[in-house]
């Protein structure tokens, strides 16, 4: 029969997402100007519900996803990610809190520890009180510490992440000495992506390429010194390594981020990209979401890529690079990324870099809050 | 003292994944998929067997023999990658 000679690979579908991240909300009581949320987060619908984000654990989970995190805004303000983290634990994920721990209390800790979270990454903006609390235009540094502790005794390894700009650069190396104080297993040296708050504020945090080599000797240094008691991972600016970088992996390859009012997307970011229609979760399977929707299939792969990209020998390894740092310097969200010396629109990469070179310029921060946000009202 | 026997780190999770038909360790951010053979020597890793009695185990359980320098050479690569800690109380 014609119906039994359908080729086996046809049969075969691509693998499920291996990540779920919930973002769970966009409120937060730090006031980053380096944050990746959408400069317009104000703007979006209402959160979703308990049950909601239930049904998006179940769906993701069922698709083969291991990894759930759990990340915002501040994924501590909600009242309920006990219960999430207890049915993700509960279906097999492993299961990461991603905070800049405020409002980590004992009671809470204990809680989520019984719910069988595995992991807590804790975010550090920087080594002393003064610059801590000038990034995040708050007061949190001593709670911070205080949370790394609390967190440590309570068995969790402790995984620092701590984001990399212009103000924050030249003190890596008490960063890091800070990280060994407190004990840290791993420590996340993230360079700045420009995207949403810090694309707004990329002038005042773009460091100079003399602080940038600067940092990678003292983390050179430093890991020497530490070898496997802390490991460091140092990821490099693509601005300034002018590597693209295959984005999430490949879009549609291993990630699912869910935004707070339940929007599915290839990446945290995407919801900036013009044109498309974003799967709410509350409307559509993330079985379809995945493998149906027209946005998870859009930048698939590499079939759709623009030249100079189809014709390079890199095209596999980096897929043209980042589609909203494409989009955001371009205007095209199908542009090949500029951080690639490749593409034509690459002097926008170097146009900025000699600007971070300016010395007496006036760099003034915008700071992440509902108010900037409502006042700005732009995606970037 | 008694003799060193391995143990899964607590870094990392290690569980039988349906979607991947294979042992994973499962770590902040991160998977590694295992093979048939890393799957079972894991499996062992509970901080109570030595070494032989790992080894003897797999080979009743597979009705093999010869395997120690198989399983040595694993967990030395394993401990290498920090999947394993060594527990000597």
């Amino acid at each position: 029969m014609d119906t039994l000679l359908v080729p086996p690979a046809a049969l075969q579908r691509r693998p499920g997402p291996l990540w779920l991240l919930a973002e769970v909300t966009y409120r937060c009581p730090l006031h980053c100007a380096f944050c990746y949320n959408p400069v317009d987060f104000a703007q979006a619908g209402p959160e979703l519900s308990t049950d909601d984000w239930l049904k998006v654990i179940r769906e993701a989970r069922a698709l083969g996803a291991a990894q759930f995190g759990i990340s915002g805004g501040e994924p501590l303000l909600r009242d309920d990610i006990e219960i999430l983290v207890r049915e993700a634990r509960q279906l097999g994920f492993y299961t990461n809190l991603i905070t800049s721990g405020v409002g980590l209390t004992e009671a809470r800790l204990a809680a989520l520890k019984d719910a069988g979270l595995d992991h807590i990454q804790l975010s550090f903006q920087d080594a002393t009180r003064e610059a801590n609390d000038l990034i995040t235009n708050t007061r949190t540094f001593d709670l911070k510490r205080k949370v790394a502790a609390m967190t440590k005794a309570a068995g969790y390894p402790t995984v620092i992440n701590c984001v990399l700009h212009r103000t924050n650069i030249d003190h890596l190396d008490r960063i890091i000495e800070m990280a060994v104080e407190i004990g840290a297993e791993y420590l996340e040296l993230a360079n700045t992506q420009y995207h949403g708050w810090a694309f707004l504020n990329r002038e005042a945090l773009m460091p100079t390429a003399a602080q940038l080599a600067e940092a990678e000797a003292v983390t050179e240094r430093w890991k020497a010194r530490l070898g496997k008691k802390m490991r460091i991972l140092f990821v490099t600016p693509d601005y300034q390594t002018k590597k693209p970088k295959k984005c999430m992996n490949g879009w549609g390859e291993v990630f699912l981020s869910v935004t707070p009012d339940g929007l599915a997307l290839p990446c945290h970011t995407a919801r900036m990209l013009p044109g498309l229609e974003f799967p709410d979760v509350r409307e559509h399977g993330i079985d379809w979401i995945w493998h149906d929707s027209p946005l998870f299939n859009r930048f698939r792969g590499t079939a759709w890529l623009p030249e100079p990209c189809q014709s390079c020998e890199d095209k596999d390894k980096d897929h043209g690079g980042c589609r909203c740092q494409a989009f955001m310097l371009t205007g095209q969200a199908d542009a090949t990324d500029p951080v690639c010396p490749k593409s034509p629109d690459h002097g926008l990469i170097d146009a900025a870099l000699a600007d971070a070179e300016k010395p007496g310029t006036v760099r003034p921060l915008v700071f992440r809050d509902p108010k900037n946000s409502t006042r700005l009202a732009r995606p970037f | 003292m008694s003799p060193p026997r391995p143990a899964i780190n607590r870094l990392f999770r290690f569980q039988w994944e349906p979607a991947q038909q294979a042992h994973v360790l499962l770590y902040p951010e991160g998977m590694v998929k295992l093979n048939q053979s890393a799957g079972e020597i894991l499996k062992r890793c509970d901080g109570a067997r030595t070494v032989p009695q790992i080894v003897a185990d797999l080979e009743a359980a597979f009705n093999a023999s010869g395997l120690a320098a198989e399983v040595e050479a694993f967990l030395k690569m394993a401990d290498a990658q920090n999947w394993i800690t060594w527990n000597t109380d």
